[in-house]
């Protein structure tokens, strides 16, 4: 396979991963906002919901001022918002239009009819009734191209790197939640967790689609520190930091095997989940969740950064 | 203009025997619901993605081709005739290939005027003296032949460069199985699905000589910007070849490789969908940054292939167009099966008298003009254009060549909820390696507006499948 069609479909499969994670981040913000609260608090929803999507900067440049419809605009339609939905569908089209051949017809047929029929949506057309229907069907469309790619695809290099992308991006947007919610909810280690925090506990797990989830592992009220050991230590909860390790280093480990050599990224790899499986929910409090995740956020970019190198993605 | 011969009724002496049973089934269709097939085929066509980029379109979106469900039907005997014609034409092309870039045996012998080669734009002086293997420089044509009468098909143009609209002949016809498998059950409509193995094939069968190993094929395109993109990604897929642009290829120790995922990869046959301009600029572009430096001496020492070759352009000029009766006659010893459509080379000062004396009777168009830009046509033109292009003509008379306006055959059509005739040609692909081979089909184009002769894509023109039947 070609090193540039790696580079292409490693990063088809982060955009499609992306606008689901950022449709999801959208309706927990909305929901919160919409709640009956006083003053401007609705200012720090926003903030951090664009803050885990990385976009709070740009969102600055462009608007200024946190404004309900603009934020929600901004993350939806705005082409110039690199982690928009609309960004996000157009650019995974363009690779997949790029890595036609890779692709089976089923695949591209769902990354094409997305396309097709977000570009179709007037952003006018969006009401607050509608935009819960509009989130759902992001979810949908990417539930739909990830069920095409793992029925259809041959087990071969286009999977492998199709799994990479797909497990970087969503431990990079679970670490990036963690931090940044959390981090907003809890000002200092103390654990606080009194009832009227609760709406704020489960909102970052619906974040993650695991509120329900969390309930059937843990039948226990929201805790902080559960949460948090949810979220990066649980290797059931397939968002959860470990979840992703354990399939990145058996994605790395079939592509060793396809190409018949391991190179540097595979030892990042399995060093990160190491770390995972060794670490204890009440160290990570100790040494501080923030400095902890921010660690993670940099060793999960240096993977990205070793695997494009071994395998030529740029040539 | 004189009355066209039309593919299902001749000129209207009853129904020709192709279409019998066509014409049963026809008959009986409710117009609404052969509107709702037509609409059912663009969406199968619009999801597949087959789409193309129009130049000078001012959105870029991409636009589809429009798909005529009505198909175009051979008979098995005209058929034969096309094939005899095609196979004798493109053996006498790439023998005058051989012939203008060794010894040039028909300029000595006056057959053609020696300017008229060694000083076209399309004559690429590099590869005088280069030795492709097999002999072979157009390994993939796409003859134009249109039709006046029952027994008069000619050849209107050959595409020997980079040829395209293959897929559509293939994605046609998986259409009209999807449409209307009845129709195939009744009509013994030969297949076309083995194009991209014959494709394949022919490819293999010019791999450098000194190979041991199976030879590497790929497939170079000039990206997804390019309006045939679909085309090249959709056959690299059919033959299970890599698809690549020129940043993914390098030559290393006069050897072309490209880059993948586990370092670099020899390359044996390059089949590339870029013009010649873009393969190499130390040969052929000092001033691009597209195409593989050093990649024509890697050809020249005869270590990969390149198909088609460097130079294949030079005959489908236009201006040589008008030699090649004589070419085939000079290399194949007999006359031409298939006839060529009288021309008027500009350059010659008594042809140019005659074509500025009938401009609104003729067809006018640029020598290295393609896709229907850049012509005129006399009959539907106004008298302004045809002024304005008289004092084009006038500027520069060799950059120029004329032809009758041929009554092109036509075949009915669904328009605008209405079937009626409309003119059509015929592309078939011919694939030249070991043998000749030629899938019996090919894209017919038809002009949508009513009474319209030009049937590109670019302008407005439409697609159909066309079925060969068997005998």
């Amino acid at each position: 396979m070609l090193g540039r069609a790696a580079n292409d479909l490693f990063w088809l499969a982060r955009y499609i991963e992306r606008a689901e994670n950022i449709a999801r981040l959208i309706e927990v913000g909305y929901r919160l906002v919409l709640l009956p609260r006083v003053g401007d608090s609705f200012h720090k929803e926003w903030q951090s919901t664009l803050e885990s999507a990385g976009c709070l900067q740009a969102y600055t440049n462009r608007h200024g001022a946190l404004d309900t419809a603009k934020v929600i605009d901004f993350m939806l339609f705005d082409t110039a918002n690199p982690s928009s939905i609309a960004t996000c569908l157009a650019a995974a089209r363009q690779n997949g239009r790029a890595q036609r051949t890779a692709l089976t017809r089923d695949m591209w047929q769902s990354l094409n009819g997305s396309w097709l029929e977000f570009s179709a949506i007037k952003p006018s057309s969006v009401t607050s009734n509608s935009l819960p229907e509009l989130l759902d069907w992001v979810r949908s469309r990417s539930a739909l191209y990830r069920g095409a790619l793992m029925n259809t695809i041959l087990r071969n290099d286009t999977f492998y790197f199709s799994q990479i992308g797909t497990f970087i991006e969503r431990a990079d947007s679970t670490s990036r939640i963690l931090d940044v919610k959390y981090y907003h909810l809890l000002p200092s280690t103390e654990m606080v967790g009194t009832g009227s925090d609760n709406i704020q506990w489960s909102a970052i797990l619906r974040s993650v689609s695991a509120h329900r989830s969390y309930r059937w592992v843990f039948k226990d009220s929201y805790k902080p520190w559960k949460i948090a050991d949810y979220l990066i230590l649980n290797r059931q909860m397939p968002r959860s930091l470990r979840s992703c390790y354990d399939e990145l280093t058996v994605a790395l480990n079939d592509l060793g095997q396809l190409y018949g050599q391991r190179h540097p990224c595979h030892a990042t790899a399995e060093a990160t989940r190491d770390l995972l499986i060794e670490a204890d929910i009440k160290a990570i409090f100790q040494e501080g969740l923030h400095e902890f995740v921010q660690g993670f956020i940099g060793r999960n970019n240096k993977l990205g950064c070793d695997i494009s190198q071994a395998y030529h993605f740029t040539g | 203009m004189a009355v066209s011969f039309d593919e299902m009724n001749g000129f209207g002496g009853g129904l020709r025997a192709p279409y019998a049973e066509f014409a049963g089934w026809l008959g009986v269709q409710r117009i609404e619901a052969l509107s709702l097939k037509s609409s059912e085929a663009e969406t199968l066509f619009r999801r597949s993605g087959i789409t193309f980029a129009v130049y000078g379109d001012e959105d870029k979106s991409e636009r589809l081709i429009p798909f005529d469900i009505l198909p175009r039907i051979i008979a098995a005997a005209e058929w034969r005739r096309l094939e005899a014609g095609i196979e004798q034409r493109v053996k006498a092309l790439n023998a005058f290939m051989y012939d203008i870039y060794h010894r040039q045996e028909i300029l000595k012998a006056g057959r053609i005027p020696e300017e008229l080669v060694v000083q076209n734009k399309a004559f690429v002086p590099e590869m005088v003296g280069v030795d492709p293997p097999r002999g072979i420089y157009s390994h993939i044509v796409g003859i134009d032949i249109v039709r006046t009468g029952e027994d008069d098909f000619m050849v209107l143009e050959d595409n020997t460069r980079t040829p395209s609209g293959v897929s559509y002949m293939l994605e046609n016809r998986e259409t009209m199985l999807h449409l209307f498998p009845d129709l195939f059950a009744r009509n013994r409509v030969r297949p076309v699905d083995e194009y991209a193995d014959c494709l394949l094939k022919t490819l293999e069968s010019v791999a450098p000589q000194y190979l041991a190993t199976e030879p590497v094929i790929a497939l170079l395109t000039p990206g997804p910007f390019n309006s045939a993109y679909f085309e090249h990604s959709f056959l690299a897929d059919q033959m299970g070849v890599e698809l690549v642009e020129s940043h993914d290829l390098v030559v290393v120790d006069g050897e072309l490789r490209m880059k993948t995922t586990e370092g670099l990869k020899r390359v044996d046959v390059l089949y590339r969908r870029v013009d010649d301009d873009f393969l190499d600029p130390l040969v052929f572009r000092p001033d691009s940054l597209l195409g593989v430096p050093g990649l024509f001496d890697a050809y020249r020492a005869g270590r990969v292939t390149i198909v088609n070759a460097p130079g294949a352009g030079i005959a489908d000029d236009k201006a040589i167009y008008s030699y090649i009766p004589e070419i085939i006659e000079f290399y194949t010893g007999r006359a031409p099966l298939l006839a060529n459509v009288e021309t008027y080379n500009c350059r010659d000062d008594d042809d140019l008298k005659y074509v500025l004396e009938h401009l609104p009777e003729l067809v006018v168009k640029e020598v290295h003009g393609s896709g229907g830009y850049g012509m005129l046509v006399g009959p539907s033109a106004t008298k302004d254009e045809i002024e304005a292009f008289r004092a084009k003509l006038i500027a520069n008379p060799s950059n120029y060549i004329a032809q009758p306006t041929l009554a092109l055959s036509t075949c009915p059509t669904l328009c605008d909820g209405l079937v009626g005739p409309r003119h059509l040609d015929l592309r078939p692909f011919v694939l030249v390696g070991d043998k000749v081979r030629l899938v019996p089909g090919g894209l017919t184009r038809v002009a949508l507006k009513r009474g319209s002769l030009v049937v590109n894509s670019s302008q407005g023109g439409g697609t159909k499948d066309t079925w060969v039947l068997q005998d």
